[in-house]
């Protein structure tokens, strides 16, 4: 579904990413963490292209990010992203911002959309916010709907840019219970993220990053059990110790 | 002080004519109004493209948008209104220039009210840009990721939301327009800074006259006001605060 295949950004003089490369299969969910800056942000927006990169390439369900003859938009409008400071559009209501895109990009009928959105809506349990703003929300309630707003594009995968870093502590397992109903289902998903349990619990795969370089790729088990190279091993005695 | 005031003045008949005082100040105000309110309507246009082309990914259209702000931001509007009315017609090729020193009608209205409002569009553009600025550039990421286009983005996420921050700044420019356009008069548009110093002249009554156009301006501005101002509150967005990205 996802090859990123010995991709290398820089800017100026510093490089972001340093020949990473993996694979994501259809259905697979795989977990991407690192000390910040290690580039995992950077690595999840190359995927989409909302981040360029110099060298290597990126395919996505076939179609080659890096090629200058790919309509991003189309590519983006298939795959769904979900940011850190949820990013709705403020000045939209939640069904808004559950059929603006539905509408100008797939071409929906205004029905269709508002059917698609509230059912999606339903699914992360706030229906009954549908004709609130987002600014009404709260963070927890505002990346659900993100979450939902993303889904509503029928994504074939769903990029994850750590959704829940900016959130309270109280309102993270709800953001991540809907994540994790999602993993279930067989979405594919690429998940940056510092949330262990949430990577014990559905990843199949788990990466580990630092200075731009993947360091470890592994699955969950091996990951969590015997981390191989010793700034994972370290990494992750930091945010487990606790 | 030795002054013969006479507020009646208005009322009189001026020298050598049929009409009142009055009348002068009121045609007069039309012309301001013709004036600011065309003059406004180019500058939001062109304003809202170039303030919007300064954020552009391509170097040369931003390129383009920088220097044209630089080009009407760094002259004094005066200087301006002689540059457009005196200069540029002579550069113009021939039949162009005859045509536009001869036969274009309402010669002084066009060029006062091209002047002011590419004067003024610079000024919507820099607050246009700031209010494009003012957002996280994960909007734009939003708008993108969810497959818009870029033209799209902007549409429908980022300038929606600029306009209604810079809605405070913009009422300031929309109010200046009007105060602006009384240097229309130095081209001799008979707008109402023209008139009062017609009437001022031909009465001998400056104070009272002078006194009639400051009300007149203020009026003008202050609706301005109030029309941003319901316009402001009619777009708020319900629990979005200003200062929070």
């Amino acid at each position: 579904m996802i090859e990123i295949n010995n991709i290398s950004k820089w800017y100026g003089q510093f490089q972001v990413l340093a020949d990473c490369s993996t694979r994501i299969a259809k259905g697979e969910v795989v977990v991407v963490c690192g000390p910040s800056g290690s580039g995992k942000s950077t690595l999840i927006k190359c995927v989409n292209g909302l981040e360029s990169f110099e060298q290597g390439d990126v395919i996505v369900d076939g179609t080659s990010v890096g090629s200058p003859t790919t309509i991003l938009s189309k590519l983006r409008s298939r795959v769904g992203m979900v940011f850190q400071h949820f990013e709705l559009f403020p000045h939209m209501s939640i069904t808004e911002n559950l059929t603006i895109g539905q509408i100008k990009v797939l071409g929906r009928s205004k029905d269709e959309a508002l059917q698609r959105g509230l059912k999606l809506l339903d699914r992360v349990g706030l229906r009954s916010q549908a004709e609130k703003f987002p600014g009404q929300l709260s963070g927890g309630q505002q990346q659900r709907v993100a979450i939902a707003r993303a889904l509503a594009m029928d994504p074939i995968c769903m990029l994850f840019d750590e959704p829940t870093s900016a959130l309270d502590p109280e309102m993270i397992n709800e953001v991540l219970d809907v994540m994790v109903e999602l993993a279930n289902e067989g979405m594919t998903m690429m998940v940056v993220t510092h949330e262990m349990g949430f990577a014990r619990k559905v990843a199949h795969r788990v990466i580990f990053m630092d200075h731009g370089r993947i360091v470890e790729d592994a699955t969950k088990d091996d990951f969590f059990g015997t981390p191989r190279s010793e700034r994972a091993q370290l990494f992750l005695s930091k945010i487990l110790s606790h | 002080m030795n002054y013969h005031w006479n507020w009646g003045i208005f009322l009189e008949q001026v020298k050598g004519g049929d009409e009142t005082y009055l009348n002068w100040l009121f045609t007069g105000l039309g012309w301001t109004l013709a004036v600011a309110i065309s003059a406004w309507l180019i500058a939001l246009s062109i304003g809202i493209g170039i303030g919007t082309l300064r954020t552009a990914p391509n170097k040369g259209l931003a390129w383009f948008a920088a220097t044209w702000v630089e080009l009407f931001r760094n002259v004094p509007l005066l200087v301006q209104m002689f540059l457009w009315f005196f200069v540029v017609p002579e550069l113009l090729p021939r039949e162009w220039s005859l045509w536009v020193k001869q036969d274009l009608p309402a010669k002084e209205f066009i060029t006062a009210t091209l002047c002011l409002g590419l004067f003024t569009s610079a000024r919507v553009a820099e607050q246009v840009r700031a209010g494009i600025q003012s957002l996280s550039r994960g909007q734009t990421m939003a708008g993108l990721a969810v497959g818009f286009t870029l033209t799209q983005t902007y549409r429908y996420v980022i300038l929606p939301m600029a306009f209604r921050i810079i809605i405070p700044p913009l009422t300031s420019e929309f109010m200046n327009i009007f105060k602006n356009s009384s240097v229309a008069f130095a081209i001799g548009v008979m707008e109402l800074t023209f008139q009062a110093r017609q009437m001022q002249e031909d009465s001998e009554q400056g104070i009272e006259t002078y006194l009639a156009v400051t009300v007149l301006y203020f009026i003008c501005a202050f609706i301005a006001n109030r029309g941003m101002a319901f316009l402001e509150q009619r777009t708020r967005v319900p629990g979005f605060i200003a200062s929070a990205k």
